[in-house]
């Protein structure tokens, strides 16, 4: 009978710590004979770095691809876009059109003194919900990278800013205004301790609908889930979510998502081999829902990516907090 | 069957008398005149002509429509001597007991008055009028000390009242039998049976498609969901509230609910009702009410908390003040069991010249009051509009979940037709909970109110107020309290305490209301 995984991390969070504890799985450090790393992005860049030619054996997995920080920092999104765009070019899509001069027309870097920057567009007439900006937080999981298996949390949320967005330019110093970042939020004077301004994506789905009606936002959706998936096709993976917790309820949610993570990427508990290579079964994707699977959709020939018909019928999970005690989800206590 | 010839031509004299100062029949003449021009009216035939013109221009249909509204909120006259207060409550003791709680409301609000040294009302300087002007689309920013405000009454005053309700006439008789009525509710009206809410929600049956059951991710859209959305459309297109209104009964498609919802309660979005909200809209800036503060205090007590509604804090703020405002809401006294305050100018008390009604719409706001106009957030984001759908669904439904009358759709008679289905059907759970000292309104009677907004998710919250729309009555609220205790009746059999049973029932955001509605009336053994 194969033994009880054995794991590693050096962040101390809860989230993680009680979920390894309650699959009965062996804590032991990195030193020794580990399956399961949870490692810091500081860690991983240690790691996997050239020079210490760390190599993973066949039952070790850890949460980060070697190069998951490409994805997150927008001037290695760049490279890799470019990259990206000539084997578009190869392949004829779209993505990859340049203009008579031979330039690529949907992205512009600006350079200046050797030094390259990446400016954003701006949209500085964003929508607004209730007159203020959000933005969304998604999580997506990527088990494998060739072939590409990702799978997007269903219970991701939007984060709202406390203040009302206003487009001119004296509000651009007012930092609450146009930055949504949870963390920055906290410090403005009206931040609600009991919410922290979020609604989960159904909530926000149900309102486009409804005030919208359903082609728009099944568009929408469909456009954010492709820019994941192409994104991810460009790079690998992703980085470290904060695993701080700001609310009761942010807490059971992330609770649930390292949870159904685990299920999906050391299924049936055991020890991971990388042979190992199926289709999880529907059932272990928790919350999760299939964003890509490169294997299905080469199977199909056609792209399985995420129908929109994700529709209310899963209910918003992480709702109201005004009690202890849930049904169906686990409680933080 | 000359009575009721006799009656429906009273009817029809009634709802013709209203609608001729409507805004719609001004328009009809205008459109009449204006035909005039058209080839096709003929003096021979001008009748006939402009009728036909009516029915091809889609006026008739709006006038079908203001007709059918009416009927639907406009009770039907018992008898054509009946004096008005009949029309508001036909029971005296009701009527009394009315009477009464508004007697103790106000008093709550005078001496809340007196203590703050607080005026009922002030002009506002013009530098504060600038002000608010400015801050109008961020209220919630505003934050007044309101420490010392407190609600008019929460519902649990109320439910206290209705407690001790008592019919004169009615005597029980000492001893106990079947037919004794275990609840809290202790007066003597007629609810239905589930027999006979199987007839009335017929289109909640088994064999119905339903939205929220039937348009799950499992169940493929071909089977129920697109045919009901392509019906909705269509219903739409023909701009038709009757046919809208029974539509609904199966639940609306997410993007059809806002204009479904607007065609049932007969709102049309003119330039006079957007001018009349700008209107309200200065009466706010000119005048600072008391009942604003209570207004405020609720908002940021309630919907600024909830997961949901909080976005929506300043749209609260606009639509409830406003709707103080409104006198335009004076008119569903004549058919509410309640009246609107008097209030009269200092030094002039009891001079009927100089009265005046209090706020001008005539309604105090209670603890939870904001929660009505929270879940249509969701569905409209203009403020007038925002604004009409809401006054409407006051008038029509909310008012009677917080005034004594005998109306099956009141919240008394709610209260006894949830109690009376728990005794029936659940009787072991009923007993049980009222021996461990839990009875189970102390525990619906808050949903009900609130008719449950902020207590369920707000897709399934929707779902329900569809088919209050599509039925025309609250009694769908007394029937979910019921489905919901019978889900939980295991876990409620085994508490031992008030508080473990308030435990048990805390969260209810997880429920959906459908399939517990479906299971309750048409899966459970009677």
């Amino acid at each position: 009978m194969a033994g009880k995984v054995k794991w590693v991390t050096d962040i101390e969070k809860s989230v993680l710590i009680n979920n390894f504890e309650k699959r009965g799985w062996v804590q032991v450090t990195e030193n020794e004979d580990w399956n399961f790393y949870w490692m810091s992005v500081q860690t991983i860049r240690n790691v996997f770095s050239v020079e210490t030619g760390y190599r993973l054996s066949d039952d070790q997995i850890v949460n980060h691809f070697p190069n998951h920080y490409e994805l997150t920092r927008k001037d290695l999104m760049v490279k890799n876009i470019k990259r990206y765009r000539k084997e578009l070019e190869k392949e004829g899509s779209p993505l990859a059109e340049k203009d008579e001069n031979g330039k690529y027309l949907y992205l512009f870097v600006s350079q200046s003194n050797k030094e390259a920057y990446v400016i954003s567009l701006y949209i500085n007439n964003p929508l607004l919900i209730g007159g203020r900006k959000f933005d969304l937080r998604l999580y997506v999981l990527v088990s494998t990278y060739r072939p590409l298996r990702c799978y997007m949390y269903k219970l991701g949320f939007c984060r709202f800013c406390t203040v009302k967005y206003t487009p001119s330019t004296s509000e651009l110093d007012n930092m609450f205004v146009h930055l949504t970042n949870v963390a920055i939020q906290k410090h403005g004077d009206d931040y609600n301790h009991i919410h922290g301004g979020k609604w989960t994506v159904s909530n926000l789905r149900l309102y486009l609908e409804s005030t919208r009606g359903k082609e728009v936002t099944s568009k929408l959706f469909d456009e954010i889930h492709w820019i994941i998936v192409q994104s991810l096709k460009a790079v690998a993976v992703n980085a470290s979510p904060s695993l701080t917790s700001s609310t009761a309820n942010d807490r059971i949610l992330k609770y649930n998502l390292i949870n159904d993570t685990l299920n999906i990427a050391v299924p049936n508990g055991e020890i991971p081999d990388c042979k190992w290579n199926k289709s999880p079964p529907k059932e272990v994707l928790g919350n999760y829902e299939i964003l890509y699977d490169e294997e299905l959709a080469q199977g199909d020939g056609a792209d399985r990516e995420l129908r929109s018909r994700q529709g209310q019928s899963q209910g918003p999970r992480a709702g109201r907090s005004r009690d202890s005690g849930r049904a169906v989800l686990t409680t933080w206590k | 069957m000359l009575q009721e010839e006799s009656d429906l031509s009273l009817i029809i004299a009634q709802i013709v008398q209203k609608l001729k100062g409507s805004n719609l029949y001004s328009q009809l003449e205008r459109q009449a005149w204006a035909s005039l021009q058209r080839p096709e009216i003929k003096l021979e035939s001008l009748k006939e002509d402009i009728k036909e013109f009516f029915k091809i221009s889609g006026w008739e249909k709006k006038l079908q429509n203001a007709v059918y509204s009416e009927l639907s909120v406009f009770p039907l006259p018992s008898h054509p001597a009946a004096p008005p207060e009949h029309l508001k409550e036909p029971l005296v003791y009701m009527r009394k007991a009315q009477g009464s709680w508004e007697k103790r409301i106000l008093k709550s609000l005078n001496s809340m008055c007196t203590e703050l040294s607080i005026p009922l009302a002030r002009k506002r300087p013009v530098g504060e009028q600038k002000e608010l002007l400015n801050k109008w689309n961020e209220m919630g920013t505003d934050e007044p000390d309101l420490s010392l405000f407190r609600p008019v009454y929460a519902p649990k005053d109320f439910l206290e009242v209705l407690i001790n309700l008592r019919n004169p006439n009615y005597e029980n008789g000492d001893s106990l039998s079947f037919r004794t009525h275990l609840g809290l509710i202790q007066v003597p009206l007629k609810v239905k049976d589930i027999p006979e809410l199987k007839e009335c929600f017929v289109e909640l049956g088994l064999n119905t498609g339903q939205l929220g059951i039937d348009d799950s991710t499992q169940v493929p859209p071909e089977l129920f969901e697109n045919e009901h959305v392509r019906i909705g459309q269509k219903v739409l297109a023909e701009q038709d509230s009757a046919a809208a209104q029974q539509y609904i009964r199966q639940g609306s498609p997410t993007a059809l609910r806002a204009e479904l919802w607007a065609l049932i309660l007969n709102i049309s979005s003119e330039p006079e009702d957007v001018l009349y909200y700008e209107q309200l809209k200065t009466n706010v800036i000119q005048h600072d009410l008391l009942v604003d503060s209570l207004i405020y205090k609720d908002v940021k007590l309630t919907a600024s908390n909830d997961d949901y509604y909080f976005v929506f804090e300043d749209y609260l703020y606009q639509v409830l003040l406003c709707f103080s405002r409104d006198t335009s809401v004076l008119s569903h006294f004549a058919y509410n069991s309640a009246s609107p305050p008097k209030s009269y100018i200092r030094g002039k008390l009891g001079l009927e010249e100089y009265a005046v009604f209090y706020p001008p719409n005539g309604v105090i706001p209670f603890h939870g009051f904001s929660m009505y106009v929270a879940p249509l957030c969701f569905l409209y984001h203009e403020p007038s509009k925002l604004y009409q759908i809401f006054r409407e669904m006051y008038v029509r439904f909310f008012f009677r979940l917080h005034s004594i009358s005998s109306h099956p759709s009141g919240i008394v008679s709610l209260c006894l037709l949830f109690e009376t289905l728990l005794q029936t059907y659940l009787p072991q759970l009923f007993y049980h909970l009222r021996e461990i000292g839990a009875q189970p309104l102390r525990i619906s009677f808050k949903w009900m109110v609130r008719a449950f907004s902020g207590y369920l998710a707000t897709d399934q919250l929707l779902l329900l107020w569809d088919r209050i729309l599509g039925y025309n009555s609250l009694e769908i609220l007394a029937v979910l309290a019921a489905a919901v205790f019978a889900f939980r009746a295991v876990n409620l059999m085994e508490v031992t305490s008030l508080a473990a049973a308030e435990a048990v029932l805390a969260d209810l955001s997880t429920l959906k209301v459908m399939p517990l509605l479906q299971i309750f009336l048409f899966a459970t053994v009677t």
